[in-house]
C-alpha cells in the first residue's frame, strides 16, 4: 500500500481488479486466472495421483487420510442425491469441490503480496504489474465451469430421455394443454438456462465482492491489519460454502437430468 | 468483466481435468477405501465369531471339568470300595488260616498224646508183667503167658 501512495484509492482498486492479459478482442487471455486455476488444479491432481498411485488398502497414511476424507465427503454428498448409476458424476463432482476451494482459497492470499513479490524479483515498476490471483473472482473462470456442467446436463438429458423426451419435457410442463407448449417451452428454457448462470454468477459474485472488500480494506492504512484479518476469518466460511455450493448444485442438476418424468 | 478466450482456456482444462480424475484419481482412491471397508467389516464379523466360539468353548469346557470330577468321584467310591473288600478278603482269609493252623495244631497235639498214651500202655504192660513176675515168682512164664498179657494190654 505504501509504494502504492501515489495512487488515488480508486485507482488502487481498479489496478487490482484489473487482469493480466494477452491477445485483443475475444482473443484476449487473462494469463493470471488462467494461470492460476490450471496451476491450481494440476496441484490438485498431482497430490491426489500420487495417493492414488501408492493408496493403500491397510493402514493409511496422514496424507492418504486427509484425501480419503475429502473423497468420502464427496461421495456420501454425491449418494445422497444422485440415485443411479454413472462413473462421471462423483470423480467430476470431486474435481470442481477442491479445484474450487483452491482457486477461492487463493482469496486468503494478502492482496499486495503476490505484485509486490514480482516487483521485488523482475524489478518491474509496480504500477505495470497486473496480477489477479483468485481465479474465482473471473466471470470466465466460473462460467466456463458452468457451461461444463450445462453441456452435461444437456448431454445426460438427451441420453436419458432420448431427443423426444428431451423435447417433450421443456414442453409439455408445467402446463398439460397443447396450446400452452409454446408457453412451456420458454419457461423451461429460461429455467434450464437460469442454472449454468446462476451456477456461475453465484460463485463469481461471492468471491468478487469479498475480493473487493480485501481492496477496500486494504485503503484505510495501519488499521486495515485487525480487519483484514476479521474478514479472513470470515472467508472461512464463504470459501469452503461456495465450493460446496457448486459442487451440490451440478450433482442436483445432473440428477434432475437423470430423472425421467 | 468481459468474456473472452479466457473461458474456452479454462473450458478446455475443466474437460482435461475432470477425466484425468475419472480416470486415474478416483477409481483407485474409492476402490482402496471400499477394500479396506470390506476387511474392517469382515475383522469385525470374525472377532464377533470368535467371541461366540470362546464362550461355547468355556461352556464345553466347564462341562467336561465337571463331567472329570464326577468321574474322578465315581473312581474313588469304587477304589474305596474294593478296598473294603479287599480287607475283608484279606480277614477271612486269615481266619481260615488261623483256623487251619489250630486245627494241625489240635491234630498234631492229637497224635502225641495217642502216641504218649501207648508208650504209657506198653510200659504199664512191662510193669504189670514185672508186677506179677513179683507176684508170682518164677511160676510163670512170660513168653507161655504173652497172649493173656497181651490181651490186658488192650484192655487198658
Amino acid at each position: 500500500m505504501s509504494s502504492a501512495a501515489e495512487l488515488t484509492s480508486q485507482e488502487y482498486i481498479r489496478h487490482h481488479l484489473a487482469n493480466l492479459t494477452v491477445g485483443e478482442g475475444f482473443w484476449t487471455v487473462h494469463l493470471d486466472s488462467l494461470g492460476w486455476s490450471v496451476f491450481l488444479g494440476l496441484l490438485f491432481l498431482v497430490i491426489f495421483r500420487s495417493v492414488a498411485k501408492k493408496a493403500t488398502t491397510g493402514v493409511p497414511g496422514k496424507l492418504q487420510c486427509a484425501v480419503e476424507m475429502i473423497v468420502d465427503f464427496v461421495d456420501d454428498s454425491v449418494k445422497s442425491t444422485f440415485h443411479g448409476k454413472n462413473p462421471l458424476i462423483a470423480p467430476l463432482s470431486l474435481t470442481i469441490f477442491v479445484w474450487v476451494l483452491l482457486m477461492n482459497a487463493m482469496d486468503w492470499v494478502p492482496v499486495d503480496l503476490l505484485p509486490h513479490l514480482i516487483h521485488w524479483v523482475s524489478g518491474i515498476e509496480l504500477s505495470h504489474i497486473y496480477m489477479k490471483p483468485v481465479p474465482t473472482t473471473d466471470p470466465n473462470i466460473t462460467f466456463a465451469l458452468a457451461f461444463g456442467v450445462f453441456f452435461l446436463v444437456i448431454y445426460y438429458s438427451i441420453k436419458v430421455k432420448g431427443i423426444g423426451g428431451f423435447i417433450k419435457e421443456l414442453t409439455t410442463q408445467p402446463f398439460g394443454h397443447w396450446s400452452l407448449y409454446p408457453v412451456n417451452f420458454i419457461l423451461e428454457t429460461v429455467t434450464m438456462l437460469a442454472r449454468p448462470l446462476s451456477l456461475a454468477l453465484r460463485l463469481f459474485g461471492n468471491l468478487y465482492a469479498g475480493e473487493l472488500i480485501f481492496l477496500l480494506i486494504a485503503t484505510i492504512g495501519l488499521f486495515q491489519l485487525p480487519v483484514h484479518f476479521l474478514w479472513a476469518a470470515f472467508h472461512l466460511l464463504v470459501i469452503p460454502l461456495q465450493a460446496f455450493i457448486f459442487m451440490m448444485l451440478t450433482i442436483v442438476y445432473l440428477s434432475l437430468a437423470h430423472e425421467d418424468h | 468483466m468481459d468474456i473472452n478466450a479466457t473461458l474456452i482456456g479454462q473450458l478446455v482444462a475443466f474437460v482435461v481435468f475432470v477425466i484425468f480424475c475419472m480416470k486415474f484419481v478416483w477409481p483407485p482412491i474409492v476402490g482402496a477405501i471400499e477394500t479396506r471397508q470390506k476387511t474392517i467389516a469382515d475383522g469385525l464379523a470374525a472377532s464377533d465369531r470368535a467371541a461366540k466360539d470362546l464362550e461355547l468353548a468355556q461352556e464345553k469346557a466347564t462341562a467336561q471339568l465337571k463331567e472329570a470330577k464326577a468321574q474322578a468321584a465315581e473312581i474313588v467310591e469304587a477304589a474305596k470300595k474294593r478296598e473294603a473288600q479287599i480287607v475283608e478278603e484279606a480277614a477271612e482269609k486269615a481266619q481260615a488260616e488261623k483256623e487251619k493252623i489250630l486245627a494241625a495244631g489240635h491234630a498234631e497235639i492229637e497224635t502225641e498224646r495217642n502216641q504218649a498214651k501207648e508208650e504209657l500202655r506198653q510200659q504199664v504192660a512191662v510193669l504189670a508183667v514185672a508186677g506179677a513176675e513179683k507176684i508170682l515168682e518164677r511160676s510163670i512164664d512170660a513168653a507161655a503167658h504173652s497172649d493173656i498179657l497181651d490181651k490186658l494190654v488192650a484192655e487198658l
